[in-house]
């Protein structure tokens, strides 16, 4: 019933065997037409009779799942892919440790695993919701495009929760998939679940930005998911990841693309002072220490997404089986962690320090540091093609304390070196630290769009390759006349 | 040791905030402030001292503030209304520390009910974040509540599926007896760790409605604002101020106490008895509801029942292992009975009436706690009328007969006024004259018609108003008798024995809260499932499961 193909026959393609799951089947189609008008209301404004060169999957195995061709997005293809089922899977930790996969939800864990797919569910048509009028100010078709491919696989993913939230939670999960249709980002009555996820995307900096640090935690959240002892989320995240990665490229590849453009015009201009910002804004490039401030902010916002310190829920999740650590069966240790403890950067008696916490209790902060180490390499690749260009600058994440909302630093104010200091330096050196208003502005005024195959926009190099290996001047979006 | 006096000027979980007609009482508990040192009162969580605090904003608006007529009860806290008592508060607690904890927080949030019926001052729950156990049993003590429509705010009572103990500051019977929800939908809210929100909580009554985050405050506003409508409170009156009580400790060779204006405290821990004596007005009652107002806190009767709460709260929490509470007054007979006149005159005054109310709570409280009472009715007592009730109120009451040679009092009696019958009703709803009397109605009638007039011990004794009456030969020898005899009981199967005494007569919620529900949670709170090395309560936090014990008892 199960398998690698994807089945075209029923209105939503599939690996689970749908067209023998009457009930599923029923419930996912009563819930589609909400999705089409959710996409058409909330998605990409614009460009929805467009023809985009995007991906599909029309299989789960690596050969498989990458096909291109052009689509109007809201006729994509947004179907319910599970990774292959592993035979004879078992629960690699907790108290379930070595017991096999479950294939059903088990009672007990019912709410809990509900929970944790809400919240997941909820961050996938949020950052579309986020990204809607981007396409607007697209830099350049081959951006445009894969800002559309983000966009309509991040809509895929809410599919993938909803299926399961359908499948396996009853009336529940169908209000549940309801609910994720009606909430909308920034909206005051009705707010996405997380923070950051309401926060607005204003332009393609932070667009960039955004996939890399804020997708990046999405990540870390699907790898700690993907070991989960419910088999069907563990393949469903599984199979995610694989899109996820894409989206994390966009993100290091923009960024890197800007700071590549700004190298590139601070030598032609013969500017050697990266702080000469004036003179480097005047050639229409972003200057790094924007860079800087806009990383700064993306991160400190990504890393409250890990929530607090201690969590007696990450413990339970874990103990239970639900949700593993990244890479959970390469790490050697006993997979229970009673015994076990974990450093946590923590405020005691009004001074940073590193405490050892109950290993359990402490799992959102070991997942926060595999993101910072896995964030941290991109960084440094950044940072390469700056030291390429020969330009004297090195982009450097923020002390974890600086600028955070929530857990232990929530109230603290700190420099991005890891300085406590008062609210009124903090306010003082905001604008130092932060994008200010007219950083916003200036970055504002460089998105205007380019439309015209092949070229870019002034502030951003071309990328090294095309997608699906296209020349450079390949037409990515078929605008239609009423986009164009 | 603990203290529960307090002041809005010192408030660290809780913040005042008057609008003329409606109050705003806003929960912002500060996590490091916990009473006792080991846990951090984080989400709005709260221990004794949040609710020491609440109990002084309350009476701080019946008496300080008579021109509030709804209070809006709201979270300070950006995502979370209140999760309720902290657990690690809880899971460190001593079993007596967290059955007195839960007394006083009932005791508390019946008050908010007893200020909505009796004073006029209603209350609107405005529900914005997580609405979690103690946090949901607080909203439920109000009139009306309001969840915000967010997707994500809740009301929960997860203490059963999280903790494996109950929702017990009422929770459970106020959502049976109070909101009536269904006993199968009450089952299932009770058993979903997530709790409820949306239309569904509004049909199952679990909040009165739930309003988008655009119009919540204008909502919450206007909601209050109706609901002031129903407050019969005065418009133009000034509040008085409630100033702390003077108080010294003394200690000598066999006690150590308190020495109130009014209320006298000695506790002799050798004996295992703590003594209140009741000193009697030393000055005629004045005249006018002006005068009274002038005299304000320092008014007898208030100042009385302030006093006497103050001990009660004292012994009860500091003074864990006296096993019996002795009651003794002394004082002018007729000058308490003008008091009580004067309070039955002025009865439509906004301020007797909430002196009335207090002294209910106060004498309600003495009904409530688990020490043997006495009352002691000895020569130059001055029970009467309202302070006859905490004779009624008491175990055992002891009388002396005719006077004693050695003591220059006069010969004791007793007597009773208006406010025996009816004034002041216990839990079950009616008095403790009726209750004490519900298989002799002739002595009820008796009793009613010896009104006003003072009763020697014989009379007392015949109308079956006291336990036993004994002349100075043997006063002395009894007491010493009984004391010596009642310490020496389990003190376990005294506090069973004299709460299931106490409340004879019809059940209220508050009898069910206090017998049914307190009962079961005292039991749950004792059982390895719950407080076990491996119970729920211990556990929690841990990330590790709690280990049960499946046998049904
Ligand atoms: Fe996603
Ligand atoms: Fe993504």
């Amino acid at each position: 019933m199960e398998n690698s193909q994807v089945n075209y026959d029923t209105l939503i393609p599939n690996n689970v065997g749908l067209s023998e799951d009457r009930r599923v089947l029923k419930a996912l189609e009563k819930w589609h037409p909400g999705y089409i008008d959710w996409w058409k209301n909330m998605g990409p404004n614009g460009f929805q009779e467009s023809q985009v060169y995007l991906r599909t999957a029309v299989g789960v195995e690596k050969n498989g799942w990458a096909q291109f061709g052009y689509v109007k997005m809201p006729e994509y293809r947004w179907g319910v892919l599970l990774a292959p089922q592993v035979e004879n899977r078992t629960i690699s930790f907790g108290n379930h440790k070595g017991e096999a996969a479950w294939q059903e939800v088990p009672g007990e864990y019912r709410a809990i695993l509900r929970r944790l797919i809400v919240i997941q569910g909820d961050t996938e048509p949020a950052s579309v919701e986020q990204q809607r009028y981007l396409g607007q100010t697209a830099p350049s078709l081959y951006d445009m495009r894969n800002l559309f491919q983000v966009n309509v696989e991040e809509g895929r993913h809410l599919w993938a929760m909803v299926y399961l939230l359908q499948k396996y939670f009853a009336a529940d999960g169908r209000e549940e998939a309801n609910m994720l249709l009606q909430r909308r980002s920034g909206d005051i009555d009705k707010p996405r679940m997380l923070g950051t996820f309401n926060e607005e995307t204003p332009d393609w900096l932070s667009f960039f930005m955004f996939t890399f640090f804020t997708d990046r935690d999405g990540k870390m959240q699907l790898e700690s998911l993907a070991q989960s002892g419910f088999d069907p989320l563990s393949r469903t995240t599984r199979f995610m990841l694989m899109e996820e990665a894409h989206h994390m490229f966009v993100g290091e590849t923009g960024v890197g693309r800007v700071i590549q453009r700004t190298c590139e015009a601070m030598n032609e201009a013969g500017i050697t002072d990266p702080y000469d910002i004036d003179r480097i804004r005047a050639l229409g490039v972003i200057d790094l220490p924007t860079l800087q401030k806009k990383a700064n902010l993306h991160y400190s916002l990504s890393l409250d997404l890990f929530g607090s310190e201690i969590s007696t829920n990450a413990a339970n999740a874990y103990s239970a089986g639900i949700k593993g650590r990244y890479n959970e069966e390469k790490i050697d240790d006993d997979h229970l962690l009673h015994n076990d403890s974990y450093p946590v950067l923590k405020m005691v008696d009004g001074k940073i320090v590193t405490v050892q916490e109950n290993a359990l209790t402490a799992l959102n902060m070991r997942l926060r540091d595999d993101y910072i180490a896995d964030a941290s390499k991109g960084v440094g690749r950044w940072n390469k093609i700056i030291q390429k260009a020969g330009v004297e600058f090195e982009l450097v994440l923020p002390h974890t304390a600086f600028h955070r909302e929530i857990g232990e630093f929530g109230n603290t104010f700190c420099s991005p070196e890891g300085e406590l200091i008062s609210e009124d330096t903090f306010q003082e050196r905001r604008n130092d630290w932060l994008p200010s208003s007219d950083d916003g502005a200036f970055i504002q005024s460089l998105m205007h769009p380019v439309t015209a195959p092949g070229e870019y926009a002034g502030w951003i190099a071309p990328p090294r390759i095309g997608i699906d290996q296209q020349p450079g001047d390949f037409e990515y979006v078929q605008l239609d006349e009423a986009s164009a | 040791m603990i203290d529960f006096q307090t002041h809005p000027s010192q408030y660290k979980h809780w913040r005042l905030e008057f609008n003329t007609e409606i109050a705003n009482l806003i929960m912002d508990v500060s996590p490091e402030n916990g009473i006792f040192d080991g846990y951090e009162l984080k989400l709005n969580s709260y221990d004794l001292g949040v609710d020491i605090e609440l109990y002084d904003a309350l009476q701080r608006i019946r008496f300080e503030h008579p021109e509030v007529r709804a209070v809006i009860l709201k979270s300070g806290k950006e995502n979370v209304f209140c999760a309720g008592a902290n657990i690690r508060m809880l899971a460190g607690a001593t079993h007596s520390h967290k059955v007195g904890f839960c007394k006083f927080t009932n005791e508390t949030r019946n008050s908010i009910e007893q200020a909505s019926n009796d004073s006029g001052i209603k209350f609107l729950a405005a529900i914005t974040g997580a609405c979690a156990g103690g946090g949901y049993e607080l909203a439920l003590a109000c009139d009306h509540l309001v969840l915000i429509d967010d997707g994500s705010s809740s009301v929960s009572l997860p203490e059963v599926p999280l903790l494996a103990v109950l929702p017990g500051t009422g929770g459970l019977t106020r959502l049976t007896d109070k909101r009536k929800v269904r006993r199968d939908r009450a089952d299932i809210f009770c058993s979903t760790e997530e709790g409820l929100r949306g239309e569904k909580a509004v049909e199952w009554r679990l909040i009165d409605e739930t309003i988008p985050r655009s119009k919540f405050e204008d909502h919450v506003q206007a909601a209050a604002k109706e609901l002031a409508t129903q407050s019969d409170r005065p418009t133009e009156s000034q509040g008085i101020a409630l100033s702390k009580l003077s108080k010294t400790a003394f200690k000598d060779n066999e006690a150590i106490g308190f020495n109130y204006s009014t209320v006298t405290l000695r506790v002799e821990p050798k004996v295992g008895t703590a003594t209140i004596q009741i000193i009697g007005p030393d000055t005629p009652p004045p005249d006018t509801a002006e005068e009274i107002a002038a005299q304000g806190d320092q008014f007898w009767p208030l100042r009385a029942a302030r006093e006497l709460d103050d001990v009660l709260l004292h012994l009860r929490t500091n003074e864990e292992t006296i096993g019996v509470i002795v009651f003794e007054s002394q004082g002018d007979l007729a000058q308490v009975a003008a008091y009580d006149d004067l309070m039955e005159t002025f009865a439509e005054n906004w301020l007797v009436r909430e002196i009335v109310l207090n002294w209910s709570r106060v004498l309600k409280r003495i009904d409530l706690t688990s020490r043997s009472l006495v009352a002691l009715i000895s020569p130059g007592s001055c029970f009467c009328g309202t302070l006859a009730e905490i004779v009624f109120a008491c175990d055992r009451s002891y009388m002396a007969e005719g006077e004693f040679e050695e003591l220059a009092f006069p010969e004791a009696t007793l007597q009773l006024t208006n406010s025996n019958f009816g004034r002041h009703t216990m839990s079950n709803g009616i008095s403790r004259l009726e209750t004490r009397f519900l298989g002799e109605p002739d002595s009820l009638t008796k009793a009613r018609e010896s009104i006003n007039t003072p009763l020697d011990a014989e009379s007392s004794e015949s109308i079956g108003l006291v336990s036993a009456i004994f002349d100075d030969i043997d006063w002395e020898e009894e007491i010493r008798l009984f004391v010596e005899g009642r310490v020496s009981f389990s003190a376990d199967v005294m506090t069973a024995m004299e709460a299931n005494l106490r409340f004879a007569g019809p059940e209220t919620m508050e009898t069910r809260i206090f017998g049914r529900l307190t009962a079961w949670q005292n039991w749950v709170f004792q059982r390895p499932n719950a407080v076990g090395e491996a119970g729920a309560l211990q556990r929690y936090g841990s990330g590790q499961k709690p280990q049960f014990d499946n046998g049904r008892v």
